[in-house]
């Protein structure tokens, strides 16, 4: 079998590392730790690198592929930065019988990008979401991390033009 | 701690409310949160100090009350009064509310607890929700938490509490119906030193949320449930897979499962007996296809979430091929009640084959979206029209949708049907987690099921044929009915491929995918042949009646 050396360097002096090294220890290295590690990493950075695959690879003794497997498999996994602002509609039955297609609509007319794209100016992110289970509320958006229940177009456009500055 | 000392703090407790001659609770869960419900608490914490109230009136942030139409909620005992809609910014109306504790609500915005969307109900699951601050385990005590396991622990032997949840006739809440107690037997039965308990909080049919209120509305409720069936199956670890996208039901199960430990109802030596039981939460990512017992295992052992076939069943080799039983919130929310009040209670409610209440998220063209429980055996009608409050805008009632991607749309004439689990299967659909999404007359079915078969067709893991290949096919026809450009005999097609990938997917998801296709084709085939032979979507929602589309010489 082959060795390995029993902690890995962190990449860097980032100290964002820290929170990562401490999730893998909470866990004890464990492979089955593998997702639980993965969280932590995209809540410190944003998304998912080479950089950190690689890092969090060798720290659990898994191979890369297998790390990049499980980070491509799951749809809340990113393995590009995200934008300044994230717009996140949401896509469920609930909010699709309510009008979410409109608000797509209203967002890609607005920023030029669609679901899962981020406008070439790095201003804002725009995600779909299968459920985030604000049905009773439908249709619902989510402007960073605030939930906007009963969104509609207008609303929406207005604050797209906010953040992409076209207000200013 | 043992029951006396719970006991103890449980007595404490409500002598302590007792003082109290008003209690106004708001709701913090996260629908009324994102209508801005913690500024309407605060706002009112702190009218009651400007009117001198400190000493009578006890303002407390709660879990949900349901209605989550008319949110943010606020309730106000002990008249039971509900105030809808409270603004966050309307001081006259929350100095009014605090000054009107005695006398008459402000007609506005109270709505009476008799409308039947509240006095329908038979709350079993959901009984604590909006009544207990869910951050606070003295709370969830001071209702008789953690009472059926103290005097369950060390008291019944572990066949007891099996025997008591096989005769209450409960089944699975997931969506499956299988008899819990037959499962739990097994698992008990299972060789192994080591057995996990798993919840299954992977909520992912869109339109539901169900798991999502209880766990932020009463967490203890659900660990109490799990060390039962740890107690009963002879497992000392369990593990919640709760979606990422749910962060404050993350959040408050986290600070529940701490503060169980603090007082030893979970850890070692629960109710200072050998039996011990810890809790770890852990979060998906993503992964439609995870709610599925043998692709939620893989995720919790940090993998790719995908199925594999069946048998052995997770109850023989489950989790690190141990023996392994996997519930859903729902059910392990029912069985504390069951072991406090007993399996003959339970089972007097409900239908034959389908005991207990159902927790429903009714929402889509429905007045009063929300959340509700139900005993089984209600009528489509009923919840619709009578809870519901029926459809918006006068317009007509077309179909309910029920069991998410797996399940179908009921039609007009299965109204008076008794919701059930065999009843709802026999309509071509499934009871699912408990979404129900009522669509109106302008709905259109053939849009409704390309809607579903993209789902799957996306959250498709890829390992079976059947499924991976079978939703895009089904998908690409669906699209081109709805573009116009579809030919009489796609609909055999539909049919006859989707009755094969019925018959030969790996996994649930992928067996059930074509069924809001064939639910459709069964009982609104004729809007299908419009779109077909017309090239005419009636209801205006599909690229063919799009008047742009029309021009480019279609």
């Amino acid at each position: 079998m082959q060795a390995y050396p029993e902690q890995v360097p962190l990449p860097s002096v980032d100290k964002r590392w820290k929170l990562v090294e401490a999730t893998m220890r909470r866990h004890g290295h464990k492979p089955s730790s593998l997702i639980e590690v993965l969280h932590t990493v995209q809540e410190s950075f944003g998304y998912l690198d080479s950089v950190s695959l690689r890092f969090v690879a060798s720290s659990l003794r898994l191979p890369l592929s297998e790390v990049y497997g499980v980070a491509t498999y799951y749809h809340f996994f990113n393995l590009k930065p995200a934008g300044e602002h994230t717009c996140v509609v949401c896509m469920g039955t609930g909010c699709y019988v309510k009008g979410a297609g409109n608000l797509m609509k209203a967002i890609e007319e607005v920023t030029h990008v669609t679901a899962g794209e981020t406008t070439a100016d790095g201003k804002v992110s725009v995600v779909s979401a299968r459920c985030i289970g604000s049905c009773s509320l439908a249709p619902a958006a989510v402007f960073d991390g605030e939930v906007m229940p009963k969104a509609d177009p207008e609303m929406i456009k207005a604050q797209m033009r906010r953040w992409m500055n076209h207000d200013a | 701690m043992t029951l006396d000392e719970l006991l103890e703090i449980r007595e404490r407790e409500q002598e302590e409310l007792k003082k109290y001659d008003h209690k106004v609770n708001v709701s913090v869960a996260a629908g009324c949160l994102s209508l801005h419900s913690d500024q309407v608490l605060k706002v009112l914490q702190e009218e009651v100090k400007k009117q001198g109230k400190e000493k009578t009136c006890k303002v407390t942030g709660v879990g949900c009350m349901g209605l989550c139409a008319m949110g943010p909620l606020v309730r106000c005992e002990p008249q039971h009064t509900y105030y809808r809609s409270v603004p966050c910014d309307n001081p006259e109306l929350l100095e009014a509310i605090i000054a009107n504790l005695d006398g008459n609500p402000v007609p506005e915005f109270s709505v009476s607890p008799d409308i039947p969307f509240f006095a329908q109900q038979q709350k079993i699951v959901l009984e604590h929700c909006g009544e207990i601050d869910p951050e606070r385990i003295e709370d969830s005590i001071a209702v008789g938490g953690y009472e059926a396991l103290l005097t369950s622990v060390g008291h019944r032997t572990r066949d007891e509490v099996v025997q008591e949840i096989i005769k209450s006739g409960l089944r699975g809440r997931g969506g499956g119906g299988y008899p819990t107690g037959l499962k739990w037997s097994m698992v008990a039965k299972a060789q192994g030193e080591q057995k996990y308990v798993i919840c299954n909080a992977d909520e992912g049919d869109p339109g539901a949320f169900m798991d999502r209120s209880v766990l932020e509305s009463d967490p203890h409720r659900v660990l109490e449930g799990m060390a039962l069936a740890g107690y009963a199956v002879g497992a000392t670890q369990g593990y919640i897979y709760c979606r990422a996208e749910y962060p404050l039901a993350v959040k408050r199960l986290k600070i529940a499962i701490r503060q169980a430990e603090k007082m030893g109802l979970l850890g070692k030596n629960i109710g200072e007996s050998s039996f011990g039981f810890e809790i770890e939460v852990r979060l998906g990512a993503g992964a439609f296809v995870c709610g599925e017992e043998t692709a939620l295992i893989a995720s919790v052992e940090g993998k790719r979430g995908t199925p594999r076939p069946r048998p052995p069943f997770p109850a023989y080799s489950g989790l690190y091929k141990c023996p392994t039983l996997l519930n859903n919130v729902e059910t392990f929310a029912n069985i504390a009640p069951i072991i406090r009040k007993g399996s003959a209670w339970f089972a007097g409610i409900g239908t034959e084959k389908s005991k207990g209440t159902k927790v429903f998220a009714l929402v889509g063209d429905v007045n009063n979206t929300g959340l509700l429980e139900v005993p089984m055996g209600i009528t489509l009608r009923d919840l619709v029209f009578k809870l519901g409050g029926g459809i918006p805008d006068n317009k007509k009632f077309k179909a309910v949708q029920t069991g998410g991607p797996s399940g179908g749309c009921i039609p007009e004439q299965f109204l008076d049907m008794q919701v059930d689990y065999e009843s709802l299967a026999r309509a071509g659909s499934i009871m699912g987690s408990g979404g129900m999404i009522v669509m109106d007359e302008t709905a259109c079915m053939v849009d409704v099921a390309k809607f579903f078969m993209d789902f799957t067709r996306d959250e498709s893991c890829g390992k079976c044929i059947p499924c991976r290949v079978g939703t895009t096919q089904l998908y690409g026809l669906l699209n081109r009915i709805s573009e116009g450009d579809g030919r009489m005999e796609d609909l055999d097609t539909l049919e006859r491929l989707g009755g094969m990938v019925n018959r030969t997917a790996l996994c649930g998801l992928g067996q059930t995918a074509p069924n809001p296709v064939r639910s459709t084709l069964r009982y609104f085939r004729e809007e299908y042949e419009t779109h077909i032979r017309d090239k005419r979507c009636p209801q205006g929602k599909c690229s063919v009646s799009n008047p742009a589309a029309a021009k480019q010489g279609k």
